[in-house]
């Protein structure tokens, strides 16, 4: 156990909890991460890398970390590549390692790693081109065995999710003491202010480096009073668990809630909250950067900082004999840490020459040996961690050796510090290279721009570049709290030891952890020409795994630039892209899964329908009856059957979701004939016209009967899922191109539910209920209302599938009042419902065009022969001037036609190409194909390059490569050519 | 994500609700222009990476049509007007000139 | 004979309560959709004597008794009455407007309305409306999307929020409204 007897800020330990990894049970304290409770229980190999299998533990102790990375929880509750770091410690949680088979410890995937020289940048690029055979048998499969973090989940996710929109003045993302200091100033200003945490506490760094002084007070008091002013504030919203993911533009943030991570879930686990923010205070604070050198990536080689995380927040000794490599007085701030708490440290290498500050001098005092100039050359180890590290001493030219072996079990990097500038980079913010400091910062001269064009977004504190509290607190502007800490001397880059001479072995200097890339593969791309930072980033993916590059990104930067000989400006840096850190695929979705997916409209009869056995489909968002199953019939039967009950009988067919839109005024019928491409204004009230619309493209994008109610008053029907699209385009014309007009619209489709009462026996039905409608006297395109059955109706003669055929139209209230009495009273005449296939199929004996099938936004009402409804008396209309266009008019477009397969029982498939005699080339396709019960063979509609001179022609259908089916091309009108049926 | 104020209903509300609908100040020829006036009607658009006088709807919201002038690489809004304005009114030309000055 | 009850079948489940936010189906309701110059005097005249109620300021509301006209958009206003009460409005609407070029329908049958209430409502409702609605003002009517349904939102009083659409999409809000109003997450909202 490496539990430290005393100390650990975060933990209880009182309580204990229990959780297991890789199915083994441990012991953790409440307070706990997993990280550190497996490092308190002597746990240091946790993970294999992805490409190499190479043994890897813990780094960091936080969102950073690039190595522990596991699958957590079973099941449906399974979830792979999360970060220890960041997972608090619950009773009962379960975790697995990733990337290894069949265990951590014996992993045959290591192999990959004796093999390494194997992997070189651009490896995949460059091997798996040739042979092309080879791929799919021998390349893809392994690869897919070998490629991916984690494993995915197999089953549904049982967690609930949700979203919240949000508004703030000020938003402010990080709770460490700048963050602290501006949500203070914010509100005190009176300012609506969301301060954000990503933690589960507040206080930042300050928790850890708490050798501070703020205000005469020790910084942890000082934190406390923040809070609780905050807390008391109404103004001010604080969250914990909570991480700004992203910043977009104008102000737009998302924040990632952890809801319910750190418990058994009640009601949603994550939260994304969709926050419109006028300022953004990015207070993200800073990462530590490592140090790449040979073996850096052994378990129990981590960040300073973090190394001092687990001593003072978990009481977690990382290792009995540390190492210290810094390149900054910082990081002397670990080695007291661990002193203090009793744990030996080996030695200190600083790479400058002559460390003389504050804690340099505070760690001299107590006895620690302090190596300046001097780096790690080399570390050396096993699975089970480091063993030791060999010194090389630095600024000595080129004949170098490897120097003193210092055995150690822990070795702590202190390479600097990075500010997280992530927030200002999303939102189009630039960073600049600081020589000085070593550190991208953001460019005050380049800040993200609102929608006035004024920066929105400000990093305060370590995101700003400040190195010490006292400049944290400082750059948040108004008055600053006084600080007592440490003064601290410049520090030295140092992006990679040993950089030159015989000790310069390069091929396992790690720099980007979870993608396996290395000092040597940044070189390697610069050699072959890749030296733009982006080229050089995707050659060797640097950066590109699920940690972004947190801690790989500076260093790779700055060894491709001192590989290029260039300066680090002029290499530049790669964009930082949302989330900041990955987020749940669950949280995105939020509310609307399952039920609530996606919207489903509903018609006031859908509950009648499922009862009588409908199987629906949808039709935009609406769901229609397709069929009704009666008894066991089969699907095929069902249709017919309601095919021959229309034929034959009479059938009842729910249309309420065809559009109906009401357009009124002095100037409707003038208005109706530029968007139909028909004449409008000539339809008497009370009658009815079949209408086209086109677009200025010439067209067709809908159609539908239009009745005309009064002198002013017209009512124009659309196709389903069309009324809204058909209201919005006349809206578009009305407000944008023709204002003067005198006409107003109102999308009325919901009022109204309607109802086609079709079949030879419709009149008699209609007529068996009491009413005022003269069903007899109202002639084909009429238009009547009055009084059915005690209800208001409106009804239409009109025929979509070539009977005697009725449209009633009732307030949707009354619907199934409408609908129970036509079956009530019409038992002996045959009625029942119809679906929308045998709508489909009637129609298409009948020739008629459906919007969608026949048409795909290519075709114009001459090409499917209704050049009757194109009007040639209107000087213009939407879609006129077009259709004179050459491409429009030339010959050999194509054109609608039926189709006649030489064997009568051969049902086309929908979509399939007609060929030109030598077989070549599709001259056309099957727009609409059914088995048609009415005629007794199959029919098919299709568009084909002037088809209608083709009459009697026989063509080749391709079914598939090799079979092809011989079909005449007739008239698409197959049954009652002269609509005699209709009209009686 | 855009925040759009719509000049109709003075709601300033996120892109979602709202339907952009392209360049603004395309004149419609009338019926017996030549078949490139047409042709540039129906095609010919400028995509500049610069301000652009564009059509939006406020869609979710009051329904109306509304012009809109937007920088399309900064995002910056120079203001917003009417639907039936047949150029952008001076004022908003004015604060163009004013903060794309060099 | 209207089938009352048909229409509110699909919403026929009880609603949550104890976590700070009620939802009900409202009762069929009176309806009727006005356009017209709303700035005219004799348009303010006509939907008076309809309704009596004034003209509303952009995006509120008048009430008058059980009636409420909603403003709409620049040339439309909604009202809401007693259901028996919309043709009766239409009516007197059209004979007052006289020669005047408006529009005026019974669209009782074509929306469904639900009442949000409580003190966590408005946090219901922002789990999908991008509208700041803890800053809405009483009788302030705001046309929007919830989740990807086109919605109206009307502030009534307090706590309490109407909401209309389309009644397609009546099931499908009922659900989403019933779903976020049962979360235990408000509790931490
Ligand atoms: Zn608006």
């Amino acid at each position: 156990m490496t539990r430290l007897k005393s100390g650990g800020a975060l933990i209880d330990r009182d309580t204990s909890v229990t959780f297991t990894f890789d199915g083994k049970p441990f012991r953790g304290m409440k307070g706990d991460t997993l990280a550190s409770a497996l490092l308190a229980n002597g746990v240091r190999l946790v993970n294999r890398s992805y490409k190499y299998h190479r043994p890897r533990g813990v780094v960091t102790s936080g969102p950073e970390e690039p190595n522990a990375l596991v699958n957590l929880g079973s099941g449906d509750r399974h979830e792979p590549n999360i970060r220890m770091t960041q997972i608090e410690l619950f009773d009962g949680l379960e975790a697995t390692s990733q990337n290894r088979y069949p265990s951590l410890k014996s992993d045959v995937g290591v192999l990959n790693a004796a093999a390494s020289r194997l992997y070189p940048a651009g490896f995949y690029y460059k091997t798996f081109i040739h042979p092309r055979v080879a791929w799919k048998h021998l390349f893809e499969p392994v690869i897919r065995r070998i490629a991916g973090l984690g494993r995915a989940p197999t089953e549904a996710d049982p967690d609930t999710y949700e979203h919240q929109y949000a508004f703030c003045d000020t938003l402010i993302a990080g709770g460490g003491p700048a963050g602290l200091l501006a949500a203070r100033r914010a509100g005190e200003a009176g300012e609506r202010v969301m301060l954000v945490e990503q933690t589960e506490r507040w206080g930042g760094r300050l928790l850890t480096d708490d050798d501070a002084e703020i205000d005469g007070k020790p910084a942890r008091d000082w934190i406390a009073g923040q809070v609780a002013a905050l807390e008391a504030m109404e103004n001010v919203t604080l969250r914990l668990r909570t991480c700004c993911s992203a910043a977009f533009d104008h102000g737009y943030a998302l924040l990632y809630e952890r809801r319910a991570d750190h418990m058994t879930p009640t009601g949603p686990r994550h939260r994304l909250w969709r926050v419109r923010a006028g300022q953004i205070v990015g207070a993200t604070g800073m990462i530590e950067r490592p140090i790449p050198f040979y073996g850096n990536d052994f378990p129990g080689v981590m960040l300073a900082s973090a190394v001092r995380d687990y001593v003072r927040l978990w009481g977690v000794a990382p290792g009995q004999r540390t190492v210290l490599y810094t390149t900054n007085d910082d990081g002397y701030r670990t080695a007291l840490a661990l002193h203090e708490a009793g744990c030996h440290v080996a030695a200190i290498l600083d790479a400058r020459a002559d460390p003389v500050g504050i804690l340099v001098e505070q760690a001299r005092e107590a006895g620690l040996t302090v190596m300046s100039a001097t780096g790690i050359g080399k570390v050396s180890g096993n699975r089970d961690g480091v063993r030791e590290i060999q010194t090389v001493p630095l600024d000595r030219g080129d004949d170098v050796e490897l120097g003193k072996r210092i055995e150690c079990d822990c070795v702590a990097m202190a390479g600097g510090w990075s500010p997280v500038v992530h927030l200002y980079s999303h939102s189009g913010g630039k960073v600049v290279w600081d020589a000085d400091r070593a550190m991208y910062r953001p460019d005050p001269e380049n800040p993200p721009r609102d929608r006035h064009g004024e920066p929105y977004v400000r990093l305060v504190g370590g995101a700003g570049g400040a190195l010490t509290t006292g400049d944290v607190l400082a750059s948040v502007g108004g008055a600053t709290p006084s600080v007592v800490a440490a003064a601290e001397q410049p520090a030295r880059p140092v992006w990679f030891t040993p950089s030159q001479g015989k000790a310069a072995l390069g091929g396992k200097h790690f720099l980007d952890y979870q993608n396996d890339v290395t000092v040597a593969d940044i070189r390697l791309a610069a050699r072959e020409g890749f030296e733009s930072v982006e080229h050089a980033k995707r050659y060797t993916t640097l950066g590109m795994a699920t940690d972004q590059g947190k801690l790989s990104n500076i260093n790779g930067h700055a060894i491709l630039a001192e590989t290029l000989g260039k300066a680090m400006a002029d290499v530049g840096t790669t964009t930082f892209r949302p989330p900041y850190t990955p987020i749940s695929m669950g949280v995105i979705a939020g509310q609307e899964k399952g039920l609530l997916f996606k919207p489903v409209r509903q018609t006031a009869l859908h509950d009648w329908h499922a009862e009588q056995g409908a199987e629906f489909e949808p039709v935009g968002d609406w769901r229609r009856p397709y069929r009704y199953q009666r008894d066991s019939e089969g699907r095929e039967a069902s249709i017919t059957r309601e095919i021959k009950r229309v034929r034959e009988k009479v059938g009842l067919l729910d249309a309420s979701t065809l559009g109906k839109i009401i357009v009124r005024g002095p100037d409707a019928g003038k208005f109706l004939d530029l968007m139909y491409t028909n004449m409008m204004s000539t339809l008497k009230p009370g009658k009815c016209r079949y209408g086209l619309m086109c677009n200025d493209n010439g067209f067709l994008m809908d159609d539908g009967v239009v009745a005309r109610l009064d002198e002013q008053t017209f009512l124009c029907h659309t196709t389903s899922g069309g009324s809204d699209r058909v209201h919005a385009w006349m809206e578009e014309w009305l407000q944008t191109e023709w204002f003067d007009m005198r006409v107003l619209t109102a999308n009325v489709t919901e009022q109204w539910s309607q109802f086609a009462v079709a079949g030879p026996n419709a009149r008699a039905l209609l007529e068996r209920l009491e009413g005022d409608v003269d069903f007899a006297a109202l002639p084909f395109m009429g238009f009547a209302e009055g009084t059915v059955a005690g209800m208001p109706v409106r009804v239409f003669r009109i025929s979509f599938s070539g009977e005697l055929s009725y449209e009633l139209a009732v307030p949707t209230s009354y619907a199934l009042s409408l609908w129970e009495a036509l079956l009530d009273v019409g038992g002996d005449l045959g009625v029942g419902p119809y679906g929308t296939e045998a709508l489909h199929v009637l129609r298409a004996e009948k020739g008629f065009i459906v919007i969608g099938d026949e048409t795909d936004g290519t075709v114009t009402p001459h090409d499917v022969g209704m050049s009757w409804a194109v009007s040639k008396k209107k000087d213009d209309f939407i879609g006129k001037r077009a259709m004179e266009r050459s491409d429009l008019t030339r010959q050999g477009r194509k054109q609608l036609v039926g189709l006649l397969t030489e064997d009568p029982g051969y049902v086309l498939p929908d979509g399939a190409h007609a060929l030109s005699k030598d077989g070549e080339r599709a001259i056309g396709h099957v727009t609409s194909t059914y088995h048609s019960p009415t005629i007794g063979r199959s029919i098919a509609m299709a568009l084909i390059e002037g088809g209608m001179d083709r009459m009697g022609e026989t063509v080749q259908i391709g079914i598939d490569r090799k079979t092809s089916v011989k079909a005449v091309i007739a008239s698409p009108v197959f049954y009652d050519k002269d609509g005699a049926r209709q009209n009686v | 994500m855009l925040l759009i104020q719509c000049p109709v209903c003075g709601v300033e509300a996120e892109e979602t609700e709202f339907a952009p609908g392209g360049e603004a100040h395309i004149l419609r020829p009338e019926p017996g222009c030549s078949d490139a006036e047409w042709s540039a009607y129906l095609f010919e658009r400028k995509n500049p990476r610069a301000v652009h006088y564009e059509r939006w709807r406020h869609a979710f919201g009051c329904g109306k049509w509304f012009h809109m002038a937007r920088h399309t690489h900064t995002l910056e809004i120079f203001g917003v007007y009417a639907a039936d304005a047949p150029e952008p009114p001076q004022e908003i030309r004015d604060r163009i000139a004013e903060r794309t000055a060099p | 004979m209207s089938d009352l009850s048909l229409a509110r079948a699909a919403l026929d489940v009880s609603p949550p309560s104890g976590l700070g936010a009620q939802v009900e189906a409202m009762p069929l309701r009176g309806m009727v959709t006005i356009r017209g110059d709303l700035g005219d005097a004799g348009f303010a005249a006509a939907l008076q004597a309809a309704t009596g109620c004034a003209v509303p300021e952009v995006r509120g509301s008048t009430v008058s008794g059980d009636t409420r006209v909603l403003w709409m958009s620049a040339d439309e206003v909604m009202i809401f009455c007693a259901w028996d009460a919309a043709p009766g409005v239409v009516a007197t609407f059209m004979e007052k407007a006289g020669d005047a070029h408006v529009l005026a329908l019974d669209v009782s049958d074509a929306r469904a309305v639900f009442r949000v209430s409580g003190e966590k409502a408005w946090r219901v409702l922002a789990k999908g409306a991008p509208v700041d609605l803890e800053r809405m003002e009483p009788g302030e009517v705001r046309r929007t999307r919830i989740a990807t349904v086109a919605a109206g939102i009307v502030r009534t009083d307090g706590d309490a929020f109407e909401i209309f659409c389309f009644r397609s999409f009546s099931t499908y809000l009922w659900n989403w409204l019933c779903v976020g109003a049962g979360a235990e997450s408000l509790s931490d909202l």
